[in-house]
């Protein structure tokens, strides 16, 4: 008992309580999506959403980790800005143009195996950088709202990346990006030979490749810069309170553009990660389409409470919930309900983050009427013991 | 002078959804509350008109049909705005979240719903544009303004202007208007004289909801012949033309008009003879509204008039 009272008592488990109720308000709605779309595979549909990247096997987890590598990132990206008091929604600008980056240096520089790909990881975060830079700068020093340069940053970003794309590095055939050299493509470190269905002899090899190992390290790494060094505490404490740590003698100036730098470099770098995987893997398309990652790197930051080793598992539980919507096909269902799904969730933790306030207050205002009602009778039975 | 005409006509068609838009924005604002949400708006007032008009195109087609879309649309846009509401003033969450989220279910449903309920299962909806007025009866004989401002124009035009009419006089002239403003710049003192705070909020939120759903219907039918589920960021411009026009009606149509002319151009360039022979490609202009619109925040952001309350949840019990 008094084990779970230590649990139940700590911030922490407050805070995930919030997100925990979010998810599942999210996935009950999905389902009521599910029901009025069409009544008779809804009970099926939904277990597929909940069996996730399971559906597929070996192979289907390793899908999950693949698709989380870029979320980590960009999850990363979201909650670095958020930390410092901004919001970056232009982490999908920043992952587009880190990856074309990744890519233009992959096809058009020759280098040996490691250094290759080390070097297009470099460029897809300094270009990431600097397009989180620019905003960065803006809101410092010319008080733009950093959501609206942020946005404006992935249009540009979006246009730009589909300019360099169709001019350098251009697949006409596929209206895709061509192939990287094998030496700038990531080693895949045995990680397919663990995450692999078997169809009889034939092993279905998924496409992930150390880039996830690089994600989780990456995220350990801002942990311990946001944790243990006087860099991460100047730039929480520009979030926590602009005026008092300007009075502390921090640079605020500084800390933003150099928040919103680090934000534009992991999402940038995140793009590299994602788009470094060889012919199987995946290539930037030449669409006007504003990349879903940046995007979803808001849920995932807000899902992990910005927390870098929080974020790496809400990474992979989105990208778990948006395999299995992929699968949601076999039943007639379009996947989209997972966004729909993860809309609601980050709905809903945009309250639970002020229920998170209320609730230990309405646990002491209960506990406190509590003691007052065996207060009165005691107080009664005293009474009455009198006469 | 063909050109020219064709060049204020396609200007037209990109302002007056800007500036629709960007007058819901600014009530919102002005009764302090953001909303971030606007271009999710946008969409799903969109998708409801223009779903409406597809389904019934066989039956009817015109002006009343166009009527019929956009009090649809406006409808649509209400009840979307709701939820941004109860989010921000009722639970007094962070309402960037709270919209961002609302941005993020609504190009996921509109999808969805378009391949769910289209007996063809694709994501486009495609209709029949029989909204055009090819030439207004007196008004378009009148030489050049007749050209520029009557001829192949839609009636959304003239609404757009109305609405800006009206948004003016309600800021400014209504007890309603100065209620709201009161709300965004001081709602305790707001509430200390007998206005109800959370009341004038909801309003202003509904009224952002009803002007984003009509300004997505209207972005879409004179520029497009399907709907994708997108509106270009359009909500998103919409919110920088609100800034950049201070909150203030008629300086917002300014901006509008300007960010309207951008956006043409990077629609119709190829029909200007120098710019189509420009060595410029078509990823170029249509970066050009956008970028136009970072340098115009930098120089007008210095001095922003912002409503004082704004992003703040009212609470009855705080000072």
């Amino acid at each position: 008992m008094n084990l779970i009272k230590n649990v139940t008592a700590k911030e922490g488990y407050n805070k995930a309580l919030g997100s925990i109720s979010a998810i599942l308000i999210g996935l009950v709605v999905g389902f009521l999506v599910l029901l009025l779309a069409n009544p008779a595979n809804a009970f099926d549909g939904f277990i597929t959403i909940i069996a996730g990247g399971f559906t597929g096997g070996g192979r289907g987890v390793g899908q999950v980790l693949y698709f989380a590598t870029p979320l980590i990132l960009t999850g990363l990206s979201v909650g670095v800005a958020f930390k410092t008091g901004m919001f970056n929604i232009g982490a999908s600008g920043q992952f587009v143009m880190g990856a074309v980056a990744a890519v233009v240096v992959g096809v058009h520089v020759t280098l040996p195996a490691p250094i290759h790909w080390i070097v297009a990881l470099l460029a897809a975060a300094i270009v990431g950088g600097i397009w989180g830079f620019i905003p960065g700068m803006l809101k410092a020093f010319f008080n733009v709202h950093e959501v609206i340069a942020t946005i404006m940053m992935n249009y540009i970003g979006m246009y730009l990346c589909n300019f360099i794309v169709k001019e350098t590095v251009y697949n006409s055939l596929k209206n895709i990006s061509l192939d990287v050299q094998s030496s700038a493509v990531l080693p895949k470190a045995g990680l397919d030979k663990i995450f692999v269905t078997m169809h009889g002899t034939y092993a279905d090899t998924s496409t992930l490749n150390s880039g996830i190992l690089i994600a989780i390290g990456t995220a350990v790494l801002i942990y311990f810069i946001m944790e243990k060094t006087t860099l991460g505490y100047e730039l929480k404490a520009v979030g926590f309170n602009k005026n008092a740590s300007k009075y502390a003698g921090m640079n605020e100036k500084r800390n933003i553009i150099l928040s919103m730098t680090i934000a534009g470099a992991l999402a940038g770098l995140g793009g590299g990660l994602t788009f470094l995987s060889g012919h199987s893997g995946r290539h930037l398309q030449v669409v006007d389409v504003l990349a879903g990652e940046g995007f979803n790197g808001i849920s995932v930051a807000l899902l992990g409470l910005s927390n870098p080793i929080g974020i790496i598992f809400s990474a992979i539980f989105i990208s778990y919930l948006t395999q299995g919507g992929t699968y949601l096909q076999t039943f007639n269902y379009m996947p989209e309900v997972i966004d729909i799904i993860i809309a609601v969730i980050i709905y809903f933790s945009a309250f639970a983050l002020v229920l998170r306030q209320i609730l230990p207050k309405l646990k002491k205002k209960l506990q406190e009427r509590k003691a007052e009602r065996v207060a009165a009778s005691e107080i009664k039975e005293s009474n009455g013991g009198e006469k | 002078m063909a050109v020219f005409y064709l060049i204020i006509q396609q200007t037209m068609f990109f302002t007056i959804p800007l500036l629709v838009v960007a007058l819901g924005g600014m009530f919102t604002e002005r009764g302090g509350v953001t909303n971030i949400a606007l271009d999710g708006t946008m969409i799903m007032g969109a998708f409801a008109g223009i779903f409406f008009i597809s389904q019934t195109q066989d039956s009817m087609s015109g002006t009343t049909q166009l009527l019929l879309a956009i009090a649809l649309a406006i409808l649509t846009g209400i009840v979307f705005s709701l939820f941004l509401a109860f989010s921000a003033i009722n639970m007094k969450a962070d309402q960037i979240i709270g919209g961002t989220a609302l941005n993020l279910f609504a190009p996921a449903f509109a999808i969805f719903a378009a391949r769910t309920f289209q007996v063809n299962g694709v994501q486009q909806i495609e209709f029949n544009n029989t909204f055009r007025i090819s030439k207004v009866p007196v008004l378009g004989d009148i030489p050049i303004l007749g050209d520029m401002f009557f001829k192949s124009c839609y009636i959304t035009t003239y609404l757009g202007i109305l609405i800006l009419i009206v948004a003016t006089f309600v800021l400014y002239r209504t007890k309603f208007g100065l209620r709201l403003r009161s709300c965004g710049e001081h709602p305790q003192a707001a509430d200390s004289v007998g206005i109800n705070v959370y009341k004038m909020r909801y309003s202003g939120v509904m009224i952002s909801g009803a002007l984003g759903g009509l300004g997505g219907l209207i972005f879409v039918i004179p520029t497009s012949t399907n709907f994708n589920a997108d509106v270009a960021g359009y909500g998103f411009l919409a919110l920088a033309v609100m800034i950049c026009g201070q909150w203030k009606p008629v300086r917002i149509f300014i901006v509008s008009i300007f960010f309207g002319s951008m956006k043409a151009l990077a629609a119709a360039y190829s029909a200007v003879p120098f710019l189509a022979n420009a060595p410029i490609t078509s990823d170029f202009y249509k970066m050009v509204p956008f970028i136009a619109t970072l340098i115009i925040m930098a120089f007008s952001s210095k001095n922003s008039r912002a409503p004082k309350a704004i992003a703040q949840p009212y609470d009855k019990g705080s000072r």
